[in-house]
């Protein structure tokens, strides 16, 4: 079983990026959960949301404390939160980043893999929302879902956004897979 | 004949709102509260964009949402609506009416924790400060549960003029997202009739009737007794109805087939572990899977799930808690001052019952408040269960 | 209940939002050109962080906006109402 944890703060789509990876991962044929975990509900304050992914039925509901997956949209909670906890060597780590500012807290998973998502969310949305673009990010460096089942999602999610909001996540999305 | 039921991935609220959608009520009412939101929405933008039959009708309180589906069900109609926490303790009055006056309204609760302190996320506090109201309560541990109790809860509420609430744990089930198929209305409605209630039994300017008359120390009595006999009877009905709402819901291919992993599964209660375990879990609600996913790896450990808490089905539990050493009762609820309410049910139902031997039943608390229960809690609960210690214990620490 | 064990305050006392220094999460930063500038303070009034002050520039006998950098959010709207386009929105992360 997979287990995706998302960290980012309230209005940044962290919670509709785990209900996108469960989309994606159902449409792929797997049995996929996704759940949230609101603090106070504000903008700005650090959420988490979670995903699971498996080929069996998920029944367990706690959260995700062993992420084999992590996600982080948002690097200023890296110091403010304990965005690593339960992290072990095989966590696949992702970063919304240009670069790599944290090898000084030596992390246990040598995963690392930063995405300049605010770039690609800035060029192509016009806004730093990230979420639709780090996903694509997932796709890249875990496979965990394909490309065509996020965009199937994308398009599911978004459907009462219009049009011109998906076509521009759709091609935000796919640009991280050619960076 | 092509089904339109297939398996899709929706959030919970999601998932109920268009179960009542196809189940098509006469009337909707409720009054946004922390976590029952987003079913209302749904609900309300379904009317909005010309999706559904019913009337939806804004009411400013709980207080008043829950008087207008008491109206509206006493003129004969079905109804839905759909609340949490304080708007639950908001409507208490009308909740108890409901039952007094036999109205066949369905609820849905978002379990959410009661103030004070505020806090908005999941225990049962909100279901156990109505618990003695009347109602038929069940409980949903997963959004196929949730769907199907619905549909249920509509056939035995209109069967034997009970109102049902249909417990789902706010946030955990309202706001998941899952795999879940939702029945269309061909399929609801091969199962639930239209209602129609007997002439006379509700307000019709043709034949004008009272409903919620005035009771003295004559006749009250009575009326709850009858009020209490119904509910018990209804244990065997609620037991044949699911039978035939999963018979027909497979005939129409609407059955999800989710791990089936339980020994023993009858509508009241369902039993997953061993035939002869030392220790049994007691627990109810969306908790279920995480129990579950850790006695898999437990040999002499079974759990016992409670899908209908009121009317309390003692003696399906007896049955199943008789082999047993050490019953440990897990419950998101406590009646401050006591234990938890289900411990308290277990503990009276085992002293009524013929079982001879000395049980070891304890009351673990957990997850007031949206305390994330882990299977590492639930590890530790199964080795403090054979221990003859303090019968109470609050379960906090992740 | 143990004796001893530590009790929970109910009672709490207000927080200060300037615990909070929400500067880091701006993407764009306001800069205002002092020479343009007019002194209206109608960026400081709608300004939603109170970020702005106005504060007396006595050389030159006007009024002067000082953003604190350690709350601007970067919303930009002070940038939007300066009716003399004096404050430039730059990328900031």
């Amino acid at each position: 079983m997979e287990q995706i944890r998302i960290h980012g703060r309230g209005g940044q789509g962290v919670v509709t990026a785990a209900e996108l990876i469960a989309l994606a991962a159902f449409y792929d044929g797997h049995e996929a959960q996704a759940f949230p975990n609101f603090g106070v509900e504000r903008s700005g304050a650090p959420i988490q949301s979670f995903a699971r992914i498996d080929n069996q039925a998920i029944i367990t509901r706690e959260q995700i404390y062993e992420p084999s997956v992590l996600i982080i949209q948002d690097s200023t909670l890296i110091g403010n939160v304990d965005v690593f906890q339960g992290i072990s060597k095989k966590t696949k780590i992702i970063i919304n980043a240009t670069k790599n500012n944290w090898s000084h807290l030596h992390l246990k998973s040598k995963h690392l893999y930063f995405s300049p998502a605010t770039e690609i969310a800035l060029k192509i949305l016009g806004k730093n929302i990230v979420n639709t673009v780090i996903l694509g990010a997932l796709v890249k460096y875990t496979g965990l879902i394909s490309l065509k089942s996020l965009e199937k999602a994308v398009q599911t999610k978004f459907a009462n956004k219009g049009t011109e909001i998906i076509k521009k996540n759709i091609a935000a999305l796919k640009m991280i897979d050619k960076i | 004949m092509i089904s339109k039921n297939k398996k899709q991935i929706l959030e919970g609220s999601n998932a109920i709102a268009l179960t009542i959608k196809n189940i098509a009520p006469a009337v909707v009412s409720a009054f946004p509260i922390t976590p029952q939101t987003h079913i209302v929405e749904d609900l309300a933008k379904m009317k909005a964009d010309g999706l559904a039959s019913f009337e939806y009708i804004r009411a400013e309180s709980e207080f008043a949402a829950a008087s207008i589906v008491l109206g509206a069900s006493a003129t004969g109609v079905r109804v839905y609506s759909a609340t949490s926490s304080q708007g639950l303790l908001l409507m208490t009055e009308v909740v108890f009416n409901i039952a007094g006056m036999r109205l066949p309204v369905v609820m849905t609760v978002a379990n959410r924790s009661v103030s004070a302190p505020i806090n908005i996320w999941n225990d049962h506090g909100d279901a156990m400060a109505v618990r003695d109201a009347g109602w038929i309560k069940f409980f949903a541990s997963n959004h196929q549960e949730s769907v199907n109790q619905h549909i249920l809860a509509y056939k035995i509420a209109e069967k034997l003029q009970l109102p049902v609430m249909i417990n789902v744990d706010g946030f955990i089930l309202t706001h998941s997202y899952e795999p879940v198929i939702i029945p269309d209305d061909k399929t609801i409605k091969k199962y639930l009739p239209v209602y129609q209630p007997p002439t006379g039994t509700y307000l019709d300017p043709k034949n004008p009737v009272t409903l919620g008359a005035f009771f003295g120390p004559n006749n009250y009595l009575e009326t709850r007794q009858m009020l209490h006999e119904d509910l018990m009877s209804s244990l065997e009905i609620i037991k044949e109805e699911y039978k035939l709402l999963n018979k027909t819901l497979a005939n129409q291919g609407a059955n999800h087939q989710r791990q089936k992993l339980s020994r023993i599964d009858n509508g009241l209660i369902e039993y997953y572990g061993p035939q002869k375990p030392k220790t049994i879990l007691i627990a109810m609600g969306s908790v279920i899977g995480t129990i579950l996913e850790t006695i898999k790896n437990f040999k002499d450990v079974g759990l016992l799930k409670i899908k209908v808490y009121r009317p309390f089905p003692a003696e399906e539990i007896v049955k199943i808690i008789k082999p047993a050493q050490n019953i440990a009762v897990l419950e998101k609820a406590i009646s401050l001052g006591q234990s938890g309410p289900l411990y308290a049910d277990l503990a009276a139902t085992v002293m009524a019952s013929k079982i001879k031997k000395n049980l070891n039943l304890k009351n673990y608390i957990v997850g007031l408040g949206g305390r994330d229960i882990t299977q590492k809690m639930i590890k530790e609960i199964i080795k403090d269960a054979p221990q003859k210690n303090n019968y109470l214990k609050f379960i906090g620490k992740i | 209940m143990k004796k001893n064990k530590k009790r929970i305050e109910l009672v709490v006392k207000p927080g200060t939002s300037l615990k909070n220094k929400t500067g880091p999460w701006r993407t764009e930063k306001p800069l205002t050109d002092l020479e343009i500038c007019i002194g209206c303070s109608l960026c400081a009034k709608v300004c939603p962080d109170s970020a702005i002050t106005m504060k007396q520039n006595l050389k030159k006998s006007k009024l002067e906006p000082h953003t604190d950098y350690n709350y601007c959010k970067g919303c930009g709207l002070c940038a939007q109402v300066c009716p003399v386009k004096a404050i430039k929105m730059k990328k900031d992360y």
